[in-house]
């Protein structure tokens, strides 16, 4: 038996950089470094851990919808361990949004093909976390989604998805679209020899005309939502700061109540 | 006027509190006509009527429990077959954000997630977005389709207005793939007696300065002597100290409430994403140079262990 796992990894602006928008409103991707998305480690983590719990044959794919430097993320994500790798690349991308990148991931996947598929829980940049739920609703397969603890045994996927009001136990035949929360394990760190193997391991890259998709079902103009205005919040007016020397709290409380929150 | 439909959350039929938010925002687009289902959805139309729903949509049945999301996807969808609505309103919890995108892929419309806001425009609704941890402020319109749209906890005020909330049945026949994951256990979550932590209107949270799980009580007392929730920093949840649901964050929980005070936080940015539009934002942190004072309306330098007991009893003593 052999399982075939496809990871989706998406590269993103860091967080702790300066993130922006271009002048077209969509996200400045050239003034700011990126890198995967770390909630995408956990994905390629659990994967990883599936593989080494597995008595079958495992091969890991992991597969970015993304610019040029996502080939960032796919090294990074090879080198804790991946087999290989599929980077879609195609300028007429540019401004995708959710349904669009759902579409690209479905068509890749599909043709890569597929028993499991592991997500992260959410990007670090859209922070949607809807992408998983699309990408299975796509393929016609279950969506086992925003699992802090997950198995794959005898052809079935069960978790645990811990919910706003319970926590619930999850269960679902194969092939199905998984995606995991930052509760589910540490993702370890590459190795020296995990990145020296990975230079050597393949990197597809597939562009639209290799999906079947059509540049007009992409990209911002086949977007379906538009962003009309982007404006950075305005600056916090400085706060009151004081030290306690002894009466903080009461001083806190005056504050407080005078907001009438006391 | 134009429907609006709107997904009701609730619990055995108590129906949870952003969802009379939806019902205040979708009065602004149209009539508001709401969705109820699974166990106790009957029992929610008086509450719906009482905030502006003409009219409210209800189904039973044991799949909603049993199978995860597609079961409500199948029952909205024949929702809006029903009535063409000119928008489909859903809070934006994680399950709420997966139907509504999975709603919206299949009767081919885009999707607007964690709007903070919402009012009519030219060519549809538009919403405000607070993204990149609230750095930025985005208006954002459906361009295809019927807008769908996915509204943050705390959006807007709630607004009692009467209306008919005529209850209707609804006619579901589910898909294939709507018993494709099966929900084999629940446990539910234990209740506090504390304020839900997404709708509190005043948090109260403890990070790794708390130092121990032990010290939280100190927290809770602050809590309990305001009337709010309890939050907690990744931090404070990684170490066991606090349970994750009441982590505060970009991967846990975010919270708009009136007013947020963080003790022992530093701020890191993925702790900011999920607090940076709360009102009211005061810090008690022992280390001058902590990010988390850029936020602050009110910051107290000073150790947490003295500080916050202060507090409690100040509070204590003001409410008599
Ligand atoms: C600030 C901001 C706000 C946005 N708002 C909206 C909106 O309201 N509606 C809308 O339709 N689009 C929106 N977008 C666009 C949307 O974020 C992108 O289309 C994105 O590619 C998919 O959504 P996400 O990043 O939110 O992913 P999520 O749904 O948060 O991602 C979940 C998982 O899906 C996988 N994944 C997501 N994108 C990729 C990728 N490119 N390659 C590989 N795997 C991937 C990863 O495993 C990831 O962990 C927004 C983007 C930004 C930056
Ligand atoms: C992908 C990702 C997702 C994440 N998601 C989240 C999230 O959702 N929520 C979240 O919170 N974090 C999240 N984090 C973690 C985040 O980066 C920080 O590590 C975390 O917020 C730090 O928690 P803290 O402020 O409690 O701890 P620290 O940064 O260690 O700060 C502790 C603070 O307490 C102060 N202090 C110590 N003792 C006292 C005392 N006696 N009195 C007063 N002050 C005292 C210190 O001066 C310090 O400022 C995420 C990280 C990643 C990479």
């Amino acid at each position: 038996m052999s399982l075939r796992i496809v990871v989706t990894v998406k590269y993103v602006p860091d967080a702790t950089g300066d993130r922006h928008f271009a002048d077209d409103l969509t996200v400045d991707r050239d003034d700011v470094d990126g890198l995967l998305s770390e909630l995408d480690e956990y994905a390629v983590e659990q994967a990883l851990q599936i593989s080494e719990n597995s008595d079958d044959d495992v091969e890991i794919t992991v597969l970015t919808v993304g610019p040029e430097d996502a080939k960032d993320a796919l090294r990074k994500a090879l080198s804790m361990g991946a087999d290989k790798a599929i980077h879609v690349e195609d300028d007429d991308l540019h401004g995708t949004d959710a349904m669009g990148t759902s579409l690209v991931l479905a068509k890749a996947i599909e043709k890569a093909g597929f028993d499991l598929v592991v997500s992260g829980m959410a990007s670090t940049d859209g922070t949607a976390g809807i992408v998983p739920a699309l990408v299975a609703e796509r393929l016609g397969v279950p969506q086992v989604t925003l699992l802090s603890q997950v198995a794959v045994e005898g052809g079935a996927v069960t978790g645990r998805r811990d919910g706003d009001t319970a926590s619930e136990q999850l269960q679902a035949a194969l092939p199905a679209v998984v995606s995991v929360t930052d509760q589910s394990g540490e993702a370890r760190y590459p190795s020296f020899k995990g990145i020296m193997a990975a230079k050597k391991k393949p990197v597809e890259s597939w562009d639209l005309s290799d999906l079947g998709i059509e540049a007009e079902e992409v990209g911002l103009e086949g977007a379906w939502t538009t962003v009309e205005a982007a404006a950075e919040r305005p600056a916090r007016t400085a706060g009151t700061i004081v030290k306690d020397e002894g009466e903080g709290g009461k001083q806190l409380a005056e504050y407080l109540a005078g907001q009438k929150f006391i | 006027m134009a429907e609006v439909l709107v997904y009701v959350d609730h619990v055995d039929g108590a129906v949870r509190k952003p969802t009379l938010e939806l019902l205040t925002l979708a009065r602004r687009i149209g009539d508001p006509v709401a969705v109820a289902l699974g166990n106790g959805a009957g029992e929610t139309a008086s509450v719906l009527a009482e905030h502006g729903a003409v009219k409210v949509y209800t189904h039973e049945a044991a799949e909603y429990a049993d199978y995860l999301v597609v079961p409500k996807v199948d029952a909205l969808q024949a929702a809006v077959t029903a009535v063409s609505p000119a928008a489909v309103l859903v809070p934006s919890s994680a399950e709420g954000k997966e139907i509504a995108a999975r709603l919206a892929l299949r009767i081919k419309s885009g999707i607007i997630t964690d709007a903070v806001d919402l009012e009519a425009g030219e060519n549809g609704p538009v919403a405000t977005q607070s993204v990149f941890a609230a750095s930025f402020t985005t208006k954002t319109r459906v361009s295809t389709g019927t807008p769908v749209i996915t509204v943050k906890p705390n959006s807007a005020a709630v607004e009692a207005a009467a209306a008919a909330g005529a209850v209707e049945a609804l006619t579901v026949s589910f898909s294939q793939a709507a018993t494709g994951t099966k929900v084999t256990s629940r446990t539910p979550r234990e209740s506090t007696g504390r304020p839900e932590l997404t709708e509190a209107a005043i948090v109260v949270s403890g990070g790794r300065g708390v130092n121990g799980a032990e010290n939280f009580a100190v927290i809770e007392a602050l809590a309990d002597s305001l009337g709010a929730a309890v939050g907690a920093s990744r931090a404070a949840v990684d170490a066991g100290w606090y349970p994750h649901s009441n982590q505060v964050g970009q991967t846990g929980k975010s919270v708009s409430p009136q007013l947020y005070i963080a003790n022992g936080i530093s701020g890191a940015i993925q702790h900011r994403a999920g607090m940076q539009t709360s009102k009211t934002i005061v810090a008690v942190n022992k280390d001058a140079e902590a990010p988390i004072f850029d936020l602050v309306d009110y910051g107290v330098v000073g150790d947490l262990f003295d500080v916050v007991p202060q507090l409690t009893e100040e509070v204590k003593t003001r409410k008599g």
